[in-house]
């Protein structure tokens, strides 16, 4: 498949987290995380990079790359929203949540809305499982979401939508 | 002098407003000119009354809660500042009966100190352990591990001590210790409040650990979704480089020790421990086989000492009051305290510091305090999403690992939630093949495959489609899943399945008569 390639500042930004990371032990997981911190996915085009430096094949980075639920090789929306459907959150009722949310937002799991605005992604477990049901809005957590509140938060937190 | 408030910066805590309760009291101090100090502290664990604010007073902190921004005005007109009289106010924190009731070992610092401060720490018993361990042999170390009987807290169990002798036992130009910080069972979250309410505990039983069998490099590999347990983990460790409990010539001792956090990304099979150091390794996370034994060839070859966030956690309190006075608490061969996790649909959810052997009974109701709808509750699943549903017949099962294995249910990493008489137990028997086949690491087929298989059967049972023969069909699918499976991803997906089908079965809308005959 063809793969744009990279813009300036990815490949800037990949050499520099290569740079930096290259000589850790197991350095791959570090390097993919720095370099989706700061470009907010891994671009595919910068595979054969960090495998020549890693004196990896393409095909372990890709493995790699493909196993972990986090790392995306497409750009997310502005915002991302995780939103747990483990057992304790299931327990009160995130099925509703889920639907109410998804029906909001019109998209589904690993989606992103029309506008770009939120990247909805399932999270198991967010360790908030007392005060369920969580969700995750960028790092920041919230608990005991209702319809009512995540409306608010939709206000709030993700610049409406 | 200076009124003392604590407001947690637990990711819990903030979760209902934490932050902004923060905010709010130290809006309303300063147009009031009152002069006070705030500490972010850990969370006390009862988080049915998050936000819990603290105010120091002579006779002991008094607590309020749970406490919303617009309670803040009147809280200063009541005098919280000096434990003044409020609706909010619950009395000393510490009696509190949820709290008071507790034995707490390894939670003792989490919630009363500030996470950050090496001077909390020390001023609270912290560095005892690592200090004592510092005077001792890596043998008298490991066998004072082993005649605590800590046993592994993640899941499985595994006398800590025994893992640790075998490492100690290996010889090689470089160990590690490795901690499991991938708590990703839902329901438990006590991982998490230690590396945000008391970090400086695992690092200083991770160094225990290290200075016993003689590693010289530590890695916590934690789970993406714990951001704010990465910066406190990491705050922590940089504070205890700088201050020499961590570095090349730990506490002068001459021995190195130096700590790492790595994050993981997301695969819930990574809290598998050879997973796990795949992960570590910078490869895909799949399950090895044993032998060999990651304590004699583990990561990067090398003899590496795994344990999990609480196992290492209970370590100082160990080396600081010997291993008879850990070992005093508990029953039959679980000794010692475990914090359980109240989670789901309980209406007091929260952390339950307790020695082995309450029962399931006690927790869900004297602590829990039964339902949050206030409907009954009719399951509960212990140790995560590979951990069995109990009916209400087993509840008073005493908290013990043999007593729960008996019933081929496992206590785990001690996470309890509860579902009232909603839950629907053939979707969940659905979901746990589910989540199975969303996060097994596809190296062995039981599970791989097993799982997809299993969603489908359990969808045709639950759309009446030849209910007997897929009943039976899953039950044979369950067997083979658990004889077959390379690691507990597959070989304990079965027991949520098994449990839903063996005492919810009206849920399948089988025939009672299918059920298999248990004993009495």
């Amino acid at each position: 498949m063809p793969q744009p390639e990279l813009s300036r500042e990815q490949g800037e930004a990949v050499e520099h987290v290569l740079t930096e990371h290259r000589l850790r032990p197991g350095a791959l997981l570090p390097i993919l995380h720095a370099i989706q911190d700061r470009l907010g996915f891994i671009p595919p085009a910068s595979l054969p990079r960090i495998a020549d430096v890693l004196n990896l094949s393409r095909a372990d980075v890709h493995g790699v790359l493909t196993f972990y639920h986090d790392f995306r090789t497409a750009p997310p929306g502005r915002h991302l929203l995780q939103l747990c459907r483990a057992e304790s959150c299931q327990a009160m009722g995130c099925d509703r949540l889920e639907a109410s949310v998804k029906a909001r937002l019109n998209i589904d799991f690993h989606e992103t809305t029309a506008d770009g605005a939120v990247t909805l992604e399932p999270v198991y477990c967010l360790g908030n499982c007392a005060l369920s049901p969580a969700i995750m809005i960028d790092g920041e957590l919230y608990g005991r979401v209702t319809a009512e509140k995540f409306e608010q938060l939709l206000q709030t937190e993700l610049g409406s939508a | 002098m200076k009124a003392i408030v604590y407001i947690p910066a637990d990711a819990a805590a903030l979760s209902v407003g934490a932050e902004r309760v923060a905010q709010a009291l130290a809006r309303e101090a300063g147009r009031r000119s009152l002069q006070m100090r705030v500490v972010r502290n850990g969370s006390r664990g009862l988080f049915w009354l998050e936000p819990l604010v603290e105010v120091g007073t002579p006779r002991g902190r008094v607590a309020y809660g749970p406490v919303s921004p617009q309670d803040v005005p009147s809280l200063f007109d009541a005098g919280f500042l000096h434990g003044g009289a409020h609706p909010l106010r619950l009395g000393p924190t510490e009696e509190i009966p949820y709290l008071k009731r507790q034995e707490r070992l390894t939670f003792a610092r989490v919630g009363i100190t500030d996470p950050l401060s090496l001077e909390d720490y020390a001023a609270h018993g912290g560095w005892n352990g690592l200090k004592h361990a510092l005077e001792m042999t890596g043998k008298d170390i490991v066998e004072g591990m082993v005649e605590s009987g800590l046993r592994g807290r993640g899941g499985a169990a595994f006398p800590a001590g025994i893992k640790w002798r075998t490492a100690l036992g290996a010889s090689a130009d470089k160990k590690y210790i490795a901690c499991n910080a991938d708590e990703g069972d839902s329901g438990t979250y006590s991982d998490r409040m230690i590396m945000e309410g008391d970090p400086f505990v695992l690092i200083e039983g991770m160094t225990i650990a290290a200075v016993a069998v003689g590693a010289t490099q530590g890695y916590i590999y934690l789970r993406s979704e714990y951001p704010h347990a990465e910066r406190a983990l990491n705050g922590a460790i940089a504070a205890a480089t700088q201050a020499g409990f961590l570095g090349n010539d730990v506490l002068g001792s001459g021995k190195a020790f130096n700590l790492e956090v790595r994050r993981g990304a997301g695969a819930y099979i990574c809290g598998e421990e050879t997973a796990m150091l795949e992960s570590l390794e910078g490869k895909r996370g799949m399950v090895r086989y044993k032998p060999p034994l990651p304590a004699i060839q583990g990561l990067f070859g090398k003899p590496t000492v795994i344990n999990n966030v609480i196992t290492f956690a209970s370590v100082p309190i160990i080396l600081d009051k010997g291993a008879a006075y850990y070992r005093d608490f508990g029953m039959g061969r679980s000794r010692g305290t475990l914090p359980f996790q109240l989670a789901g649909n309980i209406k007091h959810g929260g952390l339950v510091e307790k020695a082995f052997g309450l029962t399931l009974h006690e927790l869900l109701y004297d602590y829990g305090g039964g339902s949050a709808t206030g409907r009954p509750i009719r399951a509960v699943q212990v140790g995560g999403p590979l951990g069995a549903f109990l009916p209400e017949s087993q509840f008073d099962t005493p908290l013990d690992y043999e007593a729960f294995a008996k019933l081929g249910a496992m206590i785990g990493h001690g996470g309890v939630v509860a579902f009232d008489d909603t839950v629907d137990m053939a979707r969940m028997a659905r979901y746990a093949m589910e989540f199975c086949s969303i996060e097994s690491c596809g190296k062995c087929t039981p599970c791989r495959i097993g799982s997809t298989r299993g969603v489908e059967v359990i969808e045709r049972i639950m759309n009446g489609e030849q209910r007997e023969a897929n009943i039976t069909l899953l039950r044979d699918l369950c067997e083979t899943m658990v004889d077959g499976s390379l690691c507990a991803m597959g070989g304990m997906t079965p027991f949520p399945v098994l449990s839903a089908l063996d005492h919810f079965p009206e849920d399948f809308g089988s025939n009672p008569a299918n059920k298999p005959a248990k004993a009495a």
